[in-house]
């Protein structure tokens, strides 16, 4: 085999199969994917969460992951913020004329390992060759399944509740840029699936849930507010960010509430069960730094209010500049 | 500072009853900094925050923009800029909607990368939109002298470079209604607090340099309300800030620059205002001189009101309907620092 992706293995014919071989079926096939079949025929639900998404991330490794990593990621914390247990996820490659097939290699490998984490199998996926510039892009759809009881959905805040974040904001943000900008420090990307935090909070009196990707806290805060209709009232000390990303996003004028993530979520929680969330998620692979940051009010509907360090308040927007492009 | 001493700040600045204050700040890391600690909510009805020109991209006139536009698709030449400047409107568009039709426009985070770019492509003219106040001009003076001692040809600068004092006489000789002023943390550093001491005294009002914390900034409040009708100038940033400033800096600024009026968006010309290249470092210029046209996008745009402090952002009757930061009119809502960026990022509502 060649050592970079030409237009061959875009043919459908024996180089694409032979790459897809070699690597894909290699790293992560199961019955499923082995079966090479136009359509793979699984297990179902009665009740099934979907999600789609696309990953277009510059640079494809960075400090703490890689693409392979983020795809699945990105898949299966959407599935588990609607309450689902992820089970299944496809991946499509449109891969650009002179990829390095070691990387290709590098990025299945770790599509696969992180499936394996998160309990999910790639039941599908499809390989496209373009001309262009080395680049990799990877489409993925998940499918989980939901039990009937399970009512999780960005509306469910209601007055009282609190708010919960599973760990330090803006590190994924920080980390692309950093390599971006070939600043070096010690920012590691904080990609993640968030299996076990996720299944914990299905099991007590969690309303809302929602991973904190582009965009950042502030962003999705304002998102469940204006769904459920209520104010959320934060504490801006309480919010969890750590040094190294303070500095750095102190240096470039950026906000860590406004800083995207890929591995932290939110969880708007009963006031009864909080505690017990906070201990859950702090006792979670990847939640160690999990706080509880505000509340729930009738207030103002759809009105994010975050509380200062010298005490003013201060109204949060949506992200409202262009932020960083090419994140996930 | 001890906590009963900022709970004492704070109770005195939230219940203030003495004669109206109006305090000014010139500088948009303030305007950002006020916003985001929630200041404007700790103040009394007596105290009235109003931002002014301290954006230096949102008071570059149009012509600067357009001539950008026009040098970006000259077919050899490539503008550098920094990320603000490129999506705030000209007469017509802006730098990042000229990119769309082929103009060459570089992000950069310092002026410096551009010795690097034009050693690698010495077949391009590379032209930095030198925007800024006394902060940001000695980095444009050192790009320079590194241009200089490296033999670097292919480099220009277009310069809207200003600076803060002039333009603080122009708004009081306006009868601006300001009591005070929170004078400008960064620019201080390099023009020293006394540069604010004539200012203070001529037209007896406080000028107070602070940091950019919200400490600091309830400190810096509390100071100039303290000091209402005295001609006075406090180093409230003195771990940065001197009384003469930085001198190596404002002498390599002096090389090169020589003071000259500046036309301000909105404003007009104000004389002695701004900073332009010294006769013997003209050919470093890509026509900067000729800039003095200032036109409107949308005629009624009141930017030129907001940033002589004359009226709020949510006055305009384009804020927030026509007028957002996904589709601004006006500068000032282009820039994070700008204040109806400020404004409306925050729901400032006061």
């Amino acid at each position: 085999m060649s050592e970079r992706i030409s237009m061959i293995h875009g043919s459908g014919g024996a180089a694409t199969a032979a790459l897809i071989r070699d690597i894909f079926t290699k790293e992560y096939g199961g019955e499923a994917l082995e079966s090479a079949e136009d359509a793979s025929v699984v297990i179902g639900a009665p009740r099934i969460a979907i999600t789609t998404d696309s990953f277009v991330v510059s640079p494809l490794f960075y400090p703490g992951g890689d693409i392979g990593r983020l795809c699945v990621c990105g898949t299966v914390n959407d599935l588990l913020m609607r309450g689902a247990e992820p089970r299944y996820i496809t991946a499509g490659f449109v891969i650009e004329e002179g990829a390095e097939i070691e990387a290709l290699r590098q990025i299945a490998h770790s599509l696969a390992e992180t499936a394996r984490e998160a309990g999910v199998e790639v039941v599908c996926g499809d390989t496209k060759v373009v001309e262009g510039d080395e680049g990799v892009f990877i489409n993925t759809t998940g499918v989980g399944f939901v039990s009937e009881e399970v009512d999780i959905a960005a509306s469910g805040a209601k007055a009282g509740d609190c708010v919960l974040v599973s760990g330090t904001m803006g590190d994924h943000h920080a980390a692309i840029l950093s390599r971006r900008l070939a600043v070096e420090n010690s920012i590691e990307s904080d990609n993640a699936p968030l299996v076990e935090t996720a299944t914990k909070l299905r099991s007590i009196r969690t309303h809302s849930m929602r991973d904190v990707t582009r965009g950042g806290l502030a962003t999705v805060l304002k998102e469940l507010a204006e769904a459920s209709g209520k104010e959320f009232r934060i504490f801006e000390e309480k919010v969890p960010v750590s040094d190294a990303v303070r500095d750095f996003s102190g240096i470039l004028g950026l906000n860590p509430l406004y800083m995207g993530n890929e591995g932290k979520m939110v969880a708007i929680v009963d006031p009864a069960d909080a505690k017990h969330a906070l201990e859950a998620m702090r006792g979670s692979r990847y939640g160690e730094n999990a706080a509880l940051i505000g509340e729930v009010r009738e207030g103002e509907p759809g009105a994010v209010v975050a509380q200062t360090r010298v005490g003013g308040l201060r109204k949060l927007s949506v992200l409202q500049d262009e932020g960083l492009p090419r994140i996930c | 500072m001890k906590t009963n001493k900022l709970e004492e700040i704070k109770y005195f600045l939230k219940y203030y009853d003495g004669p109206d204050m109006n305090i000014m700040e010139v500088c948009g890391s303030h305007t950002r900094a006020i916003a985001e600690n929630g200041i404007p909510g700790m103040l009394s009805e007596r105290i009235h925050l109003l931002s002014g020109p301290g954006c230096p991209v949102c008071v570059a006139p149009s012509s600067y923009i357009d001539r950008l536009i026009e040098l970006a698709l000259e077919p050899k030449t490539v503008v550098a800029a920094f990320g603000d400047l490129i999506r705030v409107p000209g007469s017509e568009r802006s730098l990042s909607e000229a990119k769309g039709e082929g103009a060459k426009v570089e992000m950069l985070y310092s002026p410096l990368d551009m010795l690097e770019l034009a050693t690698q492509n010495p077949d391009r003219l590379y032209v930095f939109a030198a925007v800024g106040f006394e902060t940001t001009a000695p980095v444009f003076a050192e790009l320079l002298h590194r241009a200089e001692e490296e033999g670097v040809e292919n480099i220009r600068l277009l310069t809207a470079i200003k600076t803060m004092p002039p333009v603080i006489q122009y708004l009081m000789e306006a009868d601006a209604p300001i009591d005070g002023f929170l004078a400008p943390g960064h620019v201080s550093v390099i023009t020293g607090s006394d540069a604010f001491l004539p200012l203070a005294k001529r037209y007896d009002i406080p000028f107070v340099v602070s940091g950019f914390s919200g400490e600091r900034l309830l400190l810096a409040l509390y100071d100039l309300v303290s000091c209402r009708g005295r001609g006075v100038v406090r180093n409230d940033y003195p771990s940065v800030v001197s009384a003469e400033g930085n001198l190596a800096a404002k002498a390599e600024v002096n090389r090169y620059f020589e003071t000259a009026t500046a036309v301000w968006r909105g404003m007009g010309a104000i004389p002695n205002s701004g900073l332009i290249l010294k006769e013997k470092y003209k050919k470093y210029d890509a026509g900067s001189e000729t800039l003095t046209e200032d036109k409107r996008k949308n005629k009624a745009c009141i930017c030129h009101e907001i940033l002589a402090g004359k009226k709020k952002p949510f006055e305009c009757a384009l804020f927030g309907k026509i007028c957002t930061p996904l589709q601004p009119q006006g500068a000032c809502m282009v820039s994070q620092e700008g204040s109806c960026f400020s404004y409306y990022s925050h729901q400032r509502e006061r």
